[in-house]
């Protein structure tokens, strides 16, 4: 990374619920702001183009990538990443049956996965099998093939839908 | 990504102003879905970026019964979701369903887009056959442009001036007894950048075409109208044979940038052949 040519400017944001403040250059995505300035490395980055889905992440309600927001964007937003989707101990019933049904392989997609998968969900517990294609078709993966994924989206649907 | 200063104004006027200020070193950001991805790769240089983030009043969809105006920071997951564009104008609901995906459009905003102009998108053709109209404003007050009339200039032009901002579309309501539809040939990904987009729009009144308009994406450095569609089947009944011949008129319409998506010979001819399903479609032949 090259040297700043321009002053820092403070960014607030509240992540998984804890409120946190840094002083960033303008130039600083919000993937980096995650990773780097919070030290949340759960969120990964793969493509840097908004194309591959691993660093999805929720702002204020709705998914988006953060390797194409600054975090200047960012400022004032309520984000959830990876690590505030458990409920303490308790495992998010989508990392349960991505583990259980082999959406979980090589791992390094499985962040922007849950993400992207957790808000269908919450919109739509129920999801038939385009759905969940046409949701998560932006959310790459060359482990699973995608149909292990397709399977523990179901799986987890289900257990939504059971009031887990 | 370069360094630039980023300026976070909380009303139009003061956006204005910053612009005014930093005259051609300033871009105005949007969503940034299109912006940032050419500053990280060093594509274009901005060294102020004026963010609308903060402005409000700008995001809206409101039916006036004439059509919808949509204001220019409405995100275009609103736009593919939102129960008043389907209503109104279910192709404008396809169009944006269509855009990339959920995590952009979530992003990405329809004054943002329309400022972009990037070939490929997939709102300039539908908003092309729908004849809608971009409200800009400057420090000396608000114009509106008909997308017609020019608004897509070139690759990545448009008509939003120095100093100018999109603050919002106005999009007619489509006739009553339309049939419309948003065709892209997506070889690679439905996610990619298409081949070819067509947009089009039929009314067929009394077994005669009364009204048939065709928009293209990706076959150019601008998305097209292709105003030479009408003059083959306003007025008669509609036939395949006649629909291959208004669809054969968008060849030469036609200069696509060839790439791995298809040399420029294979764009042409699969834009004269998606066009021809768009008619067929739209005209009630299939």
């Amino acid at each position: 990374m090259t040297t700043d040519t321009v002053a820092r400017v403070p960014v607030t944001v509240t992540v998984n619920g804890a409120e946190y403040t840094a002083e960033v250059p303008p130039r600083r995505t919000l993937v980096d702001f995650i990773r780097y300035d919070l030290g949340l490395t759960g969120t990964k980055e793969a493509c840097s183009v908004g194309v591959c889905g691993i660093c999805t992440v929720e702002m204020d309600g709705v998914i988006v990538s953060s390797c194409i927001l600054l975090a200047v964007q960012a400022n004032g937003s309520e984000i959830t990443t990876i690590e505030g989707v458990a409920d303490g101990d308790k495992l998010h019933p989508l990392q349960e049956a991505f583990m259980n049904y082999g959406g979980f392989q090589c791992g390094i997609c499985t962040p922007g996965q849950i993400m992207a998968s957790r808000a269908l969900l919450e919109q739509n517990p129920d999801p038939t099998e385009d759905e969940i294609k046409n949701w998560m078709m932006g959310n790459l993966c060359r482990c699973t093939g995608y149909y292990k994924i397709i399977e523990s989206i179901q799986k987890a649907g289900e257990v939504i839908r059971l009031g887990n | 990504m370069r360094d630039f200063q980023f300026h976070t104004p909380s009303t139009l006027a003061e956006a204005h102003s910053l612009l005014s200020d930093y005259g051609e070193e300033a871009r105005v950001i949007s969503g940034g879905t299109g912006l940032i991805n050419m500053m990280k790769q060093d594509l274009i240089y901005v060294d102020h970026l004026v963010s609308l983030q903060n402005v409000d009043g700008l995001n809206y969809i409101r039916s006036t019964g004439e059509g919808l105006q949509i204001g220019g920071r409405t995100t275009q997951q609103e736009m593919a979701t939102s129960s008043v564009v389907h209503e109104n104008n279910p192709l404008l609901t396809e169009t944006y369903g269509e855009v990339a995906t959920v995590r952009v459009r979530n992003a990405a905003t329809v004054g943002g887009g329309v400022a972009h102009g990037d070939p490929a998108q997939d709102p300039p053709p539908t908003l092309l056959v729908l004849d809608a109209s971009v409200h800009v404003a400057s420090k000396d007050g608000e114009r509106t442009v008909k997308v017609r009339d020019g608004w897509f200039v070139d690759y990545y032009t448009t008509g939003v001036e120095e100093g100018e901002i999109v603050t919002g579309i106005t999009v007619p309501a489509a006739p009553a007894n339309a049939k419309t539809t948003y065709i892209k040939f997506l070889p690679r990904t439905a996610d990619d950048y298409p081949t070819v987009a067509i947009s089009a729009l039929g009314v067929v009144d009394g077994g005669v075409v009364t009204d048939v308009r065709v928009g293209l994406g990706a076959v150019n450095s601008t998305a097209v109208y292709a105003d030479t569609v009408a003059g083959v089947l306003v007025g008669k009944e509609p036939t395949a044979d006649l629909v291959r011949e208004a669809a054969e008129t968008v060849r030469d319409l036609c200069a696509p940038t060839p790439d791995f998506r298809g040399s420029a010979e294979y764009k042409t001819d699969m834009a004269v052949v998606f066009t021809r399903r768009a008619l067929t479609r739209v005209l009630g032949l299939e």
